[in-house]
């Protein structure tokens, strides 16, 4: 199975003459779940928001089967850390994406039921989508990123305001969207929910990319300076 | 008290003197809020969503048209439309569309300026969102516009209640002729100055009516627009 490969060169984001990330040489080429790793302030938000075409670098390149992110942000599912929600009703929310790519009424209507069934928001399908509790939002928010079969979804720490329920239920359908084909790349600064869902980690410090390496290599090897630091919660 | 009795009696009986004067002056001022619509709220809208050379002013003078006076606004209708100006040659002046267009004048920058106010924060609450599915520019409009429905409704209905209750530029270019020209307003303002008070009381009863009509709904819709921004 060919995966949709993420390839950055010398990329670099800089604000008033301060360089806030990279420059990150990196390729990306397999499927399953890609932890990106590291303290608040890291880079690691401006990373994912980077790659997925929110906007470009600075210097350098990031491109997706070799176009330019922001160019094909129509192809990736966005996860944002707090929901953006329009002001209409769930179902309304969740078909968003599909009428952004101009799919017809009659597919979106099969669509929307099924991802209304699969995240079990379908008894709230036209309560407004404000009434929903934070899980509720969250799996809403899932939902919408995966409606239209993205190869990618990137998750800009989308449990940060879960209760410990919401975060079991929100890893869950993660596998789940994995395990259908989908790369999903996941920000999270809780090395705990890293260790449950990475097939590989990215580690930044201060807008470094510090290490590339697959999780069980990442999490059992003796490891110095910044990425031990993390690791052992030094503060 | 007995002029009281009086005006009721008009309103309730049906008068049909006072209802032709009720339904041209619900026709006047609805087709000023439809022009005003087509035009002020795309406009609006516009305003909020996209930067370009020259918005910071027309954002400035679009809110000052807000405090128009009609009678300014009847002054320059009239002179558009008046034999000798650029549009006399159309024989609109003292007919219900130069009130029509008067009133459109008039409610235009309203509908702009409150269409703007309704959509910016929505625009800054879907900006993430936007990007991130890369959204086109026609979607954008049309998303916002609906999302804003309630504060653009809102727009519409003070639009309206500025319109059925201006006496000023519709007395100018509409000449408040006797069952051609002849609204709630301007009747009142006539009879009252005739010593008519029963019709002007009537009429005045029912402009009163309306206004309590138009809070009640913008008000109803508050409560709705509520419900789906925080979910209570």
């Amino acid at each position: 199975m060919a995966f949709a490969t993420l390839e950055l060169r010398q990329a670099e984001v800089n604000r008033d003459g301060r360089r806030l990330l990279g420059p990150i040489d990196l390729t990306l080429d397999s499927g399953g779940i890609t932890v990106i790793l590291g303290h608040n302030g890291a880079g690691k938000s401006l990373f994912v928001k980077m790659c997925h075409g929110l906007f470009a670098p600075d210097k350098g390149t990031v491109l997706w089967n070799g176009r330019p992110a922001v160019a094909t942000r129509q192809e990736r599912g966005f996860l944002f850390q707090t929901t953006p929600l329009l002001r209409r009703s769930v179902r309304a929310n969740i078909e968003f994406p599909l009428l952004a790519l101009g799919s017809p009424r009659a597919e979106r209507r099969k669509k929307v039921e099924a991802a209304l069934q699969q995240a079990r928001l379908d008894t709230h399908a036209n309560a407004p989508a404000a009434s929903l509790s934070g899980g509720e939002r969250q799996r809403l928010a899932l939902a919408r990123a995966a409606i239209a079969s993205p190869s990618v979804i990137l998750m800009d720490e989308p449990s940060a305001s879960l209760d410990p329920a919401s975060t079991k239920e929100l890893e869950t359908a993660v596998r789940d969207i994995a395990a259908a084909s989908t790369k999903v790349l996941l920000v999270t600064h809780d090395i705990h929910q890293a260790k449950r869902l990475a097939d590989d980690v990215l580690m930044f410090a201060e807008g470094a990319l510090l290490a590339h390496e697959s999780a069980d290599s990442f999490f059992t090897r003796p490891h110095e300076g910044a990425i031990a630091d993390f690791l052992e919660g030094r503060l | 008290m007995e002029t009281l009795r009086a005006a009721w009696g008009l309103v309730a009986g049906f008068d049909p003197a006072l209802y032709a004067i009720i339904g041209l002056s619900l026709r006047v001022s609805l087709s000023a809020v439809f022009f005003s619509l087509l035009i002020g709220a795309p406009l609006g809208a516009a305003l909020a969503i996209w930067d370009f050379p020259g918005k910071r002013v027309l954002v400035v003078v679009s809110n000052a048209l807000m405090a128009l006076p009609p009678v300014v606004v009847g002054l320059g209708v009239y002179l558009l439309l008046s034999r000798a100006g650029p549009l006399g040659q159309f024989g609109l002046l003292f007919t219900p569309k130069a009130m029509i267009i008067a009133q459109t004048v008039l409610i235009l920058p309203i509908i702009l300026a409150l269409t703007r106010a309704a959509i910016l924060p929505l625009k800054r609450e879907y900006g993430e969102l936007m990007a991130a599915l890369d959204v086109s520019p026609l979607l954008k409009l049309r998303t916002l516009l609906w999302d804003a429905r309630i504060g653009v409704t809102t727009a519409l209905l003070a639009g309206f209640g500025r319109a059925i209750a201006e006496v000023g530029a519709v007395i100018i270019v509409g000449g408040n002729i006797n069952g051609v020209t002849r609204v709630m307003t301007t009747t009142i303002a006539l009879e009252t100055s005739k010593g008519n008070l029963e019709l002007a009381l009537a009429l005045g009863v029912v402009l009163i009516s309306i206004a309590i009509a138009v809070n009640a709904v913008i008000y109803a819709l508050g409560q709705i627009g509520q419900r789906y921004q925080e979910g209570v």
